[in-house]
């Protein structure tokens, strides 16, 4: 630690860091522009301006830009010194002088960091009495709006996307006083990070185009704690609402989860929340097969009726809560419970639930992901499987320059320096898919197989670090080396990191991964593992585990069952369509609880509005095995309910004696006496009954507007809020807010810090954990001392058939995740269904670039269009999957492809 | 005691004083121009609305009686809806002073009782004027860097033309 | 026509007088006020507004009857039956002209006003205790202590009256002014009794228990709707009795040259009661503290003095020197 001296105080920091970052760490207010705690200093903008002192006689001293000068022991600086204070004042008229008067039609005001800090800094009037500088702006596609005339060209959005995200579509143009920041052309943003561009942007330049329809000022937008429900990350976010409407999703920092930064699924994908599909009213199957509205208690007491036999089955979902799961699990029995996956998924699951647990590599969190200094990667497309994962993966890649930097002695935060200094050095990532991934430009090693021989790879490697791990039989010595050589790169590293996941499908290359962060482990090295899986509860519904889907169909077919219950599920997302018909059909009654209409609704006799993640309260445990809890945002007023809420209530009606909870904490309680593994997830934020100074906390900023005209057209009367029975917020601007558990922020606001910014005032250290430890608790962690056998099923290599091919799946960050692709912005992103082919396979075959094949699959024939995808090895095909139009398959399988009939091609 | 008793005499002589009081209903009082009566959203000299929905006069309002909502029609920023709940305004002006664009106005007009308070919700159309109100010549748009129909970027007080990002002159 | 229909006509007329007369003077009491501040005060209703104190009493009696579930019941009610049943009795012995009037001759009129007044403290104090409030518990208190502090040198002050007439009966005191009216033989008791009538009413300057600007409305914080309106109009009958015991016992009465002795009595009445409200006018209220320093260390050495030089002077008078 050293000591600095700040306007006559002393300071322990760290010598490490800039002062900036030490004095924003000590709550001290400096402004700035262009440093950002996860993009470092350039020291661009000249804002941090401060004087420093080289001695206690030192009267003059010298300004220096406290983001570009070290925190070195015995500092002496002066932030509120008068020439210091006017140097701000002066670069901030400077800045402003181009700066339009926007503010009332700008969706940046009152967030926004350059209002703030031209308040802090005390320039309060224009004296510029000459032309302003104009822009043309640019259509940047569905998330992002632009609007360059606001530009103070502190280079963070470039900074951000380019160096940091890896994009290339956005650049700097023209010189001096005409720098322009945006595409070469109009165009969508290709980078699924751009809905960050949002939150860097200090101004107004880049805002989000989803709010911006619908637009409210941040004072007048209530916030909840939330989690993203669009990939098993479980990164943490914030979703806003007005008007009873979600709004716009910001990003909720969690320093060992997703930090600053989300994807743009996460971000904009909230849209399915206000669909049209959305299910609002209980419904009822009439004889003549419509569905008509009716009451809740009418639709509860036709349940209770169908429940009163105690022949009714339920599927849950790995999108639903835990608790909406356990109530099921409550309402059927444990043994009439069924996980709500594809039989193949829910095998991959418990693999991955079986590494967690017996190790001995313990999952990586994201922030553990970053530090590694040597990636493996097995089968996973993480731009497109879990894209956070993949900005990860990015700033990994940079630990040797990082190291290469301390070694010349420049610090870490030296962002220009460090880059110039690492320019061609990068940590070890080798990434091993059926097809190129758009992380494949950092790899140091690309390669490209099908699932098995990636599979075989991988324990080729685990061979090679250690003998004791089983042999591949039959390997080429090209193979041998390769995989000697990766596995040198990963002895090598202090950190090493091994990923994988379901983006392959096959559960060898899961086992290959498992054996090398074992083989690691044993022979003393670090290593982690990330797996991903498909869903945000996927992994907690693994661990409370259920029976396959088609025990459901057997039961239902052997009519031990009569009643099928589903839980916030597609069944036809999970198998195909005939089983799926068949499985519907056999049932006498189908009860369906989601919140948007899908096509096993359809086939409901009652259809459930169920909540979605705004109108809920409830647990998920994310792929590292993180219980978060995400917290209701909307108290919704029609028939809308917590899925657990509606199932203990049919409970209730058809007279179960275990119905007993009120509220969520009494659903938690009893779910951690049943399932002890599960334990654990009570602490993942307080209960409902916490209160600080005997105050709930505010779920609205104090300025939240319009409380006595919102409803004045419905009634003058002014009703109270809804009151949420199940977490400790407010639904109003009344309540606490300040310092409080880390789990339980549901905006993040300041005084004079009305930006996200603000954040910096909860951290404990600027970019370390929120105050109070990072929110979430692991509930899998490796058993202590644990070291399971390796794996021993190597499969064998993978051989082409003549006229079949393997099929993969591909999976697109737009489009192959349900709920999000009902949302408009998302589905303007999502192209339609593919099939990709090697180039020699496609000449074989006679067809082009989008050309139509037809692919025979599970005795059904789809027509694609044709991709041509250079990195496919041959004898395999890609198949995109998820997308909406699309049937669900298992993968990989064997398939037949043809040309399409002449008929079928467009 | 003294002083007590010629108060009583002063205020006795009050009796034979003029009245202050204007008889209302039948004798109209001067209201000065900034009286803060009735709220009204005006009008710029082209006759477009000039409300743009930035949601300063709600954030500012104390007793929370103003709600709206933004939308926008080729890049110009309406309120969808605006709604004043005059049951609840104090008439305390905070709103006028907040509006950067000399949209919301308090009139000289106090004459809105109601029997029944769900009266007292005005809507747009109940607030909209087809004037300018008491600042007749300032239009937001003319000073504001968006470009709107009619006035491309560049085109406002005080611009220069687009930069030309492609050229390549110093 | 028998002495028992004039006695009882006498007492219906006074009872209807003096109820009318209550009412009509909330509407004197705010048409001078704000003549006095260059106002109007109330003149929609009717001619003048006279109809006003009719829209009131409407508006009064159709108000909800409303007991606090806080409040001792049953006293909360009597408080104010007792405020009105003492001032109108006292009115008994208010000999109004020779032919009207109920008991004016009583041989103790005098000690049976004082009673009366004594006993309104009642409806004070209960009012303030029943309502079970802090505001009107503290109007309540001050009220005990004003009024039994005023009443004592009220007493005294009228004993110099007695002594010159030689007698307590109102009618002999009319009577034995029928050459000098006792305001100028008696000035100062006049003085201290006129003031020790205004603490007796709790007009202004001296409502403290009502204290508005610090009790809310003091000891009737808690009461509305009629039971309110007694108080309000046991003040107001309180004002007209309180003016004309002070006319009957130091400006002679009914007595007076040319006109009726009714009329006589009716305009030096109203004179006190036009004084009284341009009292409220005029005076602002002294704090707590002064006005009982005021009754013990000025007013009652003052009533003291006068009881000794008045019998210092009848005394000298009868001497046989």
């Amino acid at each position: 630690m050293a000591t600095i001296h700040v306007d006559g105080r002393d300071y322990e920091v760290q010598p490490t860091d800039n002062l900036l970052h030490a004095c924003l760490s000590h709550g001290l207010d400096i402004p700035y522009f262009c440093w950002h705690p996860a993009l470092g200093s350039v020291g661009a903008c000249r804002q941090c301006a401060v004087k420093e002192f080289r001695g206690e006689d030192d009267r003059a001293g010298r300004i220096v830009m406290s983001c570009m000068t070290p925190a070195a022991d015995g500092t002496r600086l002066s932030i509120a010194e008068a020439e210091a204070v006017a140097f701000r004042k002066s670069i901030i008229e400077w800045l402003m002088t181009n700066h339009p008067h926007d503010c009332p039609v700008c969706e940046e005001g009152g967030e926004c960091h350059l209002q703030d800090m031209t308040l802090m800094t005390g320039h309060s009037y224009r004296r510029y009495r000459f032309t302003k500088r104009t822009y043309r702006n640019q259509y940047l596609g569905p998330f992002v709006g632009h609007e360059m005339n606001r530009c103070i060209a502190c280079y963070r959005c470039v900074r951000f996307y380019r160096d940091y995200a890896g994009g290339r579509d956005l650049d700097v143009y023209a010189a001096h006083n005409h720098v322009y920041f945006g595409r070469h052309e109009d165009g969508v943003l290709e980078s699924e990070f751009s809905g960050n561009l949002v939150e860097v942007c200090p101004t107004g330049v880049f805002t989000d185009r989803t709010l911006a329809n619908v637009y409210t000022r941040k004072w007048d937008l209530k916030g909840a704690p939330s989690v993203c429900v669009h990939c098993g990350l479980g990164c943490n976010t914030i979703p806003n609402a007005r008007y009873g409407e979600v709004r716009r999703i910001l990003n909720r920092y969690n320093g060992e989860v997703n930090r600053y930064f989300l994807c743009d699924r996460g971000r904009f994908g909230y849209g399915f929340v206000n669909g049209p599909k959305r299910i609002r009213r209980p419904l009822l199957a009439q004889d003549d097969g419509a569905a008509e509205p009716v009451a809740p208690t009418v639709a509860l007491g036709r349940w209770a009726s169908l429940l009163r036999d105690g022949r009714a089955i339920g599927i849950g979902s790995p999108r639903a809560s835990l608790e909406a799961n356990f109530a099921l699990r409550a309402l059927v029995g444990p043994e009439r419970f069924h996980a709500g996956v594809a039989d193949a998924e829910g095998r991959l699951l418990e693999t991955v639930v079986a590494i967690l647990r017996d190790g001995p590599a313990p999952a990586a969190s994201l922030r553990q992901a970053e530090d590694s200094d040597a990636v493996l990667v097995l089968g996973e497309d993480a731009p497109n499987t879990a894209p956070r994962l993949a900005l990860t993966l990015r700033q990994a890649v940079r630990r040797a320059a990082f190291a290469l930097a301390e070694q010349q002695k420049i610090p870490h935060w030296q962002d220009a320096a460090v880059r110039d200094a690492g320019r061609d050095v990068r940590s070890p990532l080798v990434i091993a898919t059926p097809d190129a991934t758009r992380l494949d430009d950092i790899a140091m090693a690309t390669l490209r197989g099908a699932p098995d021989d990636i599979a075989r790879l991988g324990f080729a490697i685990a061979h090679a670090i250690d003998p004791a791990a089983p042999a591949v039989e039959g390997l080429t010595e090209s193979a041998r080396e390769q995989a000697e050589r990766f596995a040198a790169l990963l002895q090598a590293a202090a950190r090493p990191l091994v990923v994988s996941g379901y983006g392959s499908g096959g559960e060898a290359v899961i086992r290959a991964a498992a054996n090398v962060a074992q083989a690691l482990r044993r022979t003393g090295r670090d290593a982690r593992i990330v797996l991903t899986v498909p869903e945000c509860n996927s992994l907690g519904l693994a661990l409370m585990g259920g029976a396959p889907l088609s025990a459901a169909h057997a039961a239902l077919r052997d009519g031990r069952a009569r009643t099928l219950i589903v839980l916030e599920n597609d069944l036809y997302r999970r198998a195909d369509r005939a089983s799926v018909d068949a499985m519907l059909g056999a049932a006498e009654h189908v009860v369906v609880l989601d919140h948007t209409l899908n096509e096993t609704a359809y086939h409901a006799d009652i259809v459930i509005p169920a909540g979605t993640f705004v109108e809920a309260d409830g647990t998920f445990i994310s792929n590292e095995g993180r219980a978060q809890r995400f917290f209701q945002l909307i108290v919704a007023e029609d028939g809308v309910k917590e899925s657990w809420r509606w199932l203990n209530e049919a409970a209730r009606a058809a007279g179960k004696s275990n119905a007993r909870w009120d509220t969520l904490d009494d659903l938690i309680t009893a779910l951690g006496e049943q399932l002890p593994a599960l334990a654990a997830i009570r602490d993942a934020a307080p209960a409902a009954d916490f209160r600080i100074a005997g105050n709930r906390i505010r779920s609205a900023p104090h300025r939240y507007s319009g409380r006595t005209a919102i409803h004045a057209d419905l009634t003058v009367h002014e009703p109270k809020p809804p009151q949420n029975p199940d977490a400790p917020y407010t639904n109003s601007m009344e309540g606490y807010y300040g310092r409080m558990p880390p789990a339980l922020y549901p905006f993040f606001w300041a005084p004079s810090w009305n930006s996200v910014q603000a954040l910096n005032k909860f951290q404990d250290e600027v970019g370390g954990a929120l105050h109070g430890g990072d929110p979430g608790v692991r509930v899998i962690e490796p058993r202590p001392g644990a070291d399971s056998d390796y794996a021993q099923e190597i499969p064998r290599p993978f051989a082409r058939r003549d006229g079949e091919w393997l099929v993969v799946p591909q999976y697109r960050v737009f489009g192959s995740e349900e709920l999000s692709a009902l949302a408009a912005a998302v589905a303007e992103r999502v192209t339609g269904p593919s099939l990709g082919l090697n180039p020699e396979d496609a000449a074989m075959l006679a067809v082009v670039d989008g050309d139509a094949v037809a692919l025979e699959l599970g005795g059904a024939s789809h027509v694609l269009s044709a991709q041509i995808r250079p990195a496919l090895p041959r004898g395999v095909a890609a198949l995109s999957i998820g997308l909406p139009g699309l049937p669900a398959v298992a993968l990989p399988a064997w398939a037949r492809i043809l040309p399409a009939p002449p008929e079928l091609r467009t | 005691m003294l002083s007590a008793l010629r108060t009583l005499w002063l205020t006795f002589l009050h009796l034979f004083h003029r009245r202050e009081t204007i008889r209302y209903p039948e004798q109209k009082p001067y209201l000065a121009p900034r009286y803060r009566g009735r709220i009204i959203l005006s009008r710029d000299p082209d006759g477009e609305e000039r409300c743009v929905s930035c949601y300063l006069c709600a954030v500012a309002c104390p007793v929370d009686c103003i709600s709206l909502q933004k939308t926008a029609e080729d890049g110009r920023w309406y309120p969808e809806f605006f709604r004043i709940n005059f049951s609840r305004c104090i008439f305390c002006g905070y709103c006028e002073e907040a509006c950067p664009t000399y949209a919301i106005q308090l009139t000289p007009d106090f004459e809105m009782s109601e029997y029944e308070r769900r009266n007292l919700v005005y809507e747009k159309e109940d607030l909209l004027i087809s004037g300018t109100g008491k600042y007749p010549g300032y239009s937001f748009y003319r000073v504001s860097g968006l470009a709107i129909p009619g006035k491309d970027k560049g085109e406002a007080e005080g611009e220069e033309p687009p930069v030309d990002v492609k050229g390549l002159l110093p | 026509m028998s002495p028992i229909v004039s006695g009882l006509l006498n007492v219906v007329g006074i009872l209807i007088v003096l109820v009318a007369l209550a009412a009509g003077l909330t509407w004197i009491e705010r048409r001078l006020l704000g003549f006095w501040q260059d106002r109007y005060g109330p003149n929609r209703a009717g001619p003048f507004g006279l109809l006003q104190a009719v829209a009131d009493m409407i508006k009064i009696l159709f108000k909800q009857d409303w007991v606090p579930p806080f409040a001792d019941r049953p006293v909360f009610i009597i408080a104010p039956a007792v405020a009105m049943v003492t001032v109108l009795l006292a009115f008994a012995v208010v000999p109004v002209s020779p032919s009207i009037g109920i008991a004016a001759n009583l041989n103790i009129g005098l000690l049976f006003f004082l009673a009366m007044s004594s006993l309104s403290v009642y409806s004070i104090v209960l009012a303030g205790w029943a309502s079970n409030s802090k505001y009107s518990l503290l109007g309540g208190m001050r009220a005990a202590a004003q009024m039994l502090s005023y009443e004592v040198f009220m007493g005294l002050s009228v004993i110099g009256v007695v002594i010159i007439a030689g007698s307590f009966s109102l009618g002999d005191i009319v009577d034995a002014q029928h050459r000098l009216w006792f305001i100028i033989p008696q000035f100062l008791g006049f003085v201290v009794f006129v003031i020790a009538g205004i603490a007796e009413t709790r007009r202004l300057p001296f409502d403290l228990p009502e204290g508005e600007n610090e009790l809310g409305a003091g000891f009737h914080t808690e009461y509305s709707g009629m039971k309110f309106g007694m108080f309000f109009v046991a003040e107001y009958i309180g004002i007209v009795l309180i003016s004309a015991i002070i006319t009957t016992l130091f400006l002679g009465g009914w007595r007076g040259p040319a006109l009726p002795p009714l009329l006589w009595f009716l305009i030096k009445t109203g004179f006190f009661i036009g004084f009284f409200i341009l009292l409220r006018a005029a005076l602002p209220r002294p704090r707590y503290d002064q006005l009982m320093a005021c009754g013990w260390k000025v007013m009652l050495p003052l009533a003291l003095l006068n009881i000794l030089l008045t019998g210092a002077v009848v005394l000298a008078d009868r001497s046989p020197v």
